[in-house]
Formats: C-alpha cells, structure tokens, sequence
C-alpha cells in the first residue's frame, strides 16, 4: 500500500532524511519509533504530499506522491503533531468543513459524520467551539478529521500525546481495529505504544532507517547476552569467581544495592538451574533470580544511542523495571 | 459544495466569530460616514455663500460632496483592508493548519481563489453599507448617479487589488502584525509611484510609472470615465497578485 525508496531530504546542507527505504503492506500498522528530530515527520511529510523527497520515490495506493498528488491525498487521513483544528468553529462546523474539502456532501457527509463522532467518542463536544475543548478532545477532534473520509491509508504522527491513560487505550484500541482494513503509520516515542498496537517497527535516527523487524524480533536479534539478575541474603567473599566458574557464564558485575549481581551468560543458554544450585548449597540465601529481558526501550536506546559512541553495557541499567518509561 | 465554497464558507464564519470584523467595519462606516457629513456640511455652507452673493445657487453635489469622499475613501481602504487581509494565511501558519490544508485534496489555487473571495465578500457587504450614503441624500438632492456608479465600480477593483496585495502579504509571513504591514507598504509605494510618474513628466517612463500605480485609474473611473484600459490595469494586476500568492504558497512547503 505504501513503498518508500531511497528516498533523501535535505534541506540546504542538512540531510534530514537518507535513503529511507521501507513498505507497508494493505492492512498493516506501522510503528515509526525515533528520537526526536529522527526523520519522523519529514518522512510523514513526504508521504502526504506536504513537501517533495529530494530524491527517490514515495508511492501511496500505486500512485506517486510527487507525480499525483491529488490521487494520494484522496485516500490519505493524516493527523500531524499538532492537531490542524481551527479554534473559532465548532466540532460539527469543523468537521463539516473538512469532509467538504474531501467532496463529501449530503447524506455522506451527515453519515460519516457521525460515524467518526461515535467511534471517537466527541458526541457530548459536538456543539461547542473548539478553541474551549482540552488538549484531549482536540486531539481526538483531530483524530476524528483524518478517519471522516474513510481512507485506505493513515498517517498519525504521535497520535497519542496529551490524552489521558484511559484516552490512550481508547485511541489504541482504535488503531487495532482499524488495522487489516487500513495502513496505518503512527510515529510515536512512546515504546510500549508501538509493542501494543504495531505488527511492525521502524526504528529511524539521524535520518537512517537503523533497523526493521517485529517488536519480539527486534529485541531477541538485539540480545547480545542472556542476563541475570540474582539477589542474595548473605553472599561470601569469593562468590564473583564462583559463580564466573559455573558453565556458560561469561561475566559478573555487582549491583548497586548490596547482595545484587548481574551475570552474563551465553547466548541461548540458560544457567539459572545451576546457578540457584550453587547458591543453595553454598547457604547464600537466595531471595531473587530471575532472566532479564530485553525490552523495545533498550533495542531503541541501544539502537539510537550506538552513535554517541555507548558501549551496549549502557543498555543494561536501563534493563532495571524501575527505571522503565511509560 | 465545492473546495471552494468550503473555504469560502469557512472563512467567513472565522471572520465573523473574530471581533475583526466588527472593529473594522464599524471603524470603516463611522469614519466614510463623518467624511461624507462634513463634505455636505460644507458643500451647504458653500451654498449658503453663493445665495448671498448671486441670489441663486446650483450646487454640484458629485464635484463638491461624492468625488471627495471616493477620493478619501481610497485611503481608508489603504489602511483598513490589510488588517482584514493579514490572518488569512498567516493564522494557517502559526497554528499549524496550513499543513492540513495542504495535504488536503484541495488545489493550492482553490485555496488562494477561496480566501480571497471570502474576504471580497466581507468587503463587498462593507462596502454595500456605505451606499445608503447616496440613497440618502438622493431623497433631498439631485445628483448624477452615473459617476457614482462608476466611482463604486472602482472601489470595488480598487478594493479587489487592496484585497489581493493582502493576501500575498499574508502568504509571505506566520505574522499577522508583519503581514499588515508589508501590504500597506506595497499599497503606499503602489500610490507614490503616481507621484513618481508625474515627476518623470510625459516621457515614455514616466507615462510606464504612473500606469503602475492605481492612482490615475481609479481617478477616471471616479470621474465617470469607463475606459478598458483601467479594467485590464485592475484585472491583470489582480491576477498577477494571487499568481504571485499561489507561488508563495507552494513555495512554502519546500521550506
């Protein structure tokens, strides 16, 4: 449904984009994971036909978004950073306005009005002004503006920023059923969101496309290690070289809290039975094993931070359930 | 209803709900109405005068009161339809809709066609208020309406070019202040070019600069002179004008 080729953007001396390739396929949702200043938006740009690649090419539906820009943004709902809402209109007079800018009129219009205003939930705001509704609602009133012509692609850039917890798994839920019937891209730098509603990630940094894979595949490919963490009521002096001595553990770090160690191991080996045997029958007293898994947050901070020149080790605080963000 | 319809329908309910509107207008309306008062006024004082002195008095109302205020008239559209002008694209801007309205399946022509039409509306029904000026006078006067007719056809191409050097302005800049402020300044050198001209006097330039400015043609349509010389001046420049705002526009994405 949507193929991007080698497609580069520069503005002046700097290169947004370069050579970004990738395809989504009918049906499909697209997460577009980045830092900020990543490319995300530029690549969103392009593809709804804001502004021209400076080379390469960006298809939408089997049309070229730099030849027919029209046909592509017939069948394009694209919701930017900033909900494109006009303060002085009302939901429906807004929402009117935009349907008729798509060649929607008369029963259509009234109809798929409606349908959007159920589906995203703005029937008790539909008569007041925009400019008086929370950053939620707008937000949603945006939502509402890209989905009112049905189209067969969708581009959300950050589509849930500024709602509420329960908002957000509203929108969520919607994006999931709207996917198998629609494309959809959605540019997020919330992690858990792309693992919740994406059967694909692009991870982009610095305007490259760094990786592409599903969200579980990302993070097993990215394990360079099997890691665990292992506490301890009453460790022994010599416990770091007995436990490097247990087979297939490569490497012990302390933790920061007392009794805490980290251990390495080789990959696709699991040492935790051995290990909780030594333990045991060394009286350390065992209060906590457990596997640490990588999460998306890692691959993508290991992913986009690799070129500041971090070790992947870096990636191993950031491993701690506390420090996780939401 | 068509793209352009929708805009035009839209812009007009934003002008509208803005206080803009209303502050223009009313300032518009108070300021054509005092100046056409105090042209009466002084157009009977002359009257009076001329009683005295000849016994009899045939007043000219459109030398004395119309040709005067059209020619004032000039200058308060000057200065008060750039700020009716400035939001149209500017607000797109700022407020990020501008990029909406592109990826919108809307040509960047029917946007430019809509908001100014939108605005010439606007301008049009303020415009149309300041007829009941002559409707009034003509219950206690006698006057020839036909170069009343022809000096409001020239408001009227005179506001279309005001209207559309705003929207070019507009086009050019995020900020409203800013973009006011470009079009009255085109608009003034657009007016000093007459000055310009005459200084020249009548060689081959100086007949090129004076027929760059509005300032003759608009005088012989007040005069009650239709010539299609004046019309191709009024057409061609507003043309040229949304030509230009279009350029803008579409420019703006690459940036």
């Amino acid at each position: 449904m949507i193929e991007v080729q080698q497609i580069t953007k520069r503005y002046g001396q700097h290169t947004a984009l370069d050579r970004v390739s990738f395809s989504v396929a009918k049906g499909e949702v697209l997460a577009f994971l980045g830092p900020n200043g990543a490319g995300k938006t530029t690549t969103m740009r392009i593809l709804t036909c804001f502004m021209p690649a400076t080379e390469g090419t960006a298809r939408v539906a089997g049309f070229d978004c730099a030849d027919q820009p029209m046909e592509v943004k017939r069948r394009i709902g694209y919701l930017p950073e900033t909900p494109p809402v006009y303060q002085e209109l009302t939901v429906t007079e807004y929402l009117q306005f935009v349907g008729r800018l798509h060649g929607l009129s008369g029963k259509t219009l009234t109809s798929s009005m409606q349908r959007e205003t159920e589906r995203i939930g703005l029937g008790t705001v539909q008569h007041r002004l925009i400019g008086n509704l929370s950053r939620g609602y707008r937000q949603r009133v945006g939502l509402a503006q890209a989905l009112l012509h049905d189209p067969q692609v969708l581009i959300l850039d950050e589509p849930t920023v500024g709602l509420d917890p329960k908002q957000i798994i509203e929108i969520r839920e919607l994006i999931k059923n709207l996917a198998g019937s629609h494309s959809v891209i959605l540019s997020t730098h919330i992690l858990p969101e792309a693992t919740a509603v994406c059967q694909r990630v692009v991870i982009i940094s610095g305007g490259r496309i760094v990786a592409e894979d599903t969200p579980e595949q990302l993070s097993a490919r990215l394990r360079q290690s099997e890691k665990i963490s292992l506490t301890l009521k009453s460790p022994a002096a010599e416990i770091e070289s007995r436990l490097k001595a247990v087979q297939g553990v490569q490497n012990v770090f302390t933790g920061g809290a007392s009794g805490t160690f980290l251990l390495e191991c080789e990959l696709g080996r699991d040492v935790r039975d051995e290990v909780a045997r030594l333990v045991v029958t060394s009286g350390w007293g065992l209060l906590e094993l457990k596997a640490i898994s990588m999460t998306l947050e890692d691959v993508f901070l290991q992913l986009t931070r690799h070129e500041d020149g971090l070790a992947p080790d870096a990636v191993v605080a950031s491993a701690d359930p506390a420090g996780q963000l939401t | 209803m068509t793209p352009v319809q929708a805009i035009i329908a839209k812009e007009l309910r934003s002008y509208f709900v803005s206080p803009v509107v209303y502050a223009v207008g009313s300032v518009f309306l108070l300021i054509v109405g005092l100046l056409g008062y105090l042209y009466v006024v002084f157009a009977g004082a002359q009257a009076i005068q001329l009683m005295q002195m000849q016994g009899t008095a045939q007043l000219n109302l459109n030398d004395l009161v119309f040709r005067n205020l059209f020619a004032s008239t000039r200058f308060i559209l000057l200065i008060i339809l750039p700020i009716l002008t400035m939001r149209l694209f500017a607000e797109e801007r700022k407020l990020r809709t501008f990029e909406f309205l592109l990826t919108s399946p809307v040509g960047i022509n029917e946007i430019v066609v809509g908001k100014f039409m939108s605005v010439f509306i606007v301008f049009l029904g303020l415009l149309g208020l300041t007829g009941l000026m002559p409707l009034m006078l003509a219950l206690f006067s006698d006057f020839d309406w036909y170069p009343i007719l022809t000096g409001y056809l020239g408001l009227v191409l005179l506001g279309a070019l005001f209207l559309s050097v705003g929207v070019l302005a507009s086009a050019l800049t995020e900020n409203q202040i800013v973009a006011a402020f470009v079009s009255i300044g085109i608009l003034l050198v657009l007016w000093l070019l007459a000055g310009l001209g005459s200084l020249l006097g009548d060689t081959a330039v100086g007949q090129a600069v004076s027929y760059l400015s509005f300032m003759e043609h608009y005088d012989h349509l007040v005069r009650g002179l239709v010539d299609t010389k004046d019309l191709v001046y009024f057409f061609s420049s507003l043309v040229l004008m949304l030509f230009l705002s279009h350029r803008v526009v579409d420019s703006a994405r690459w940036k």
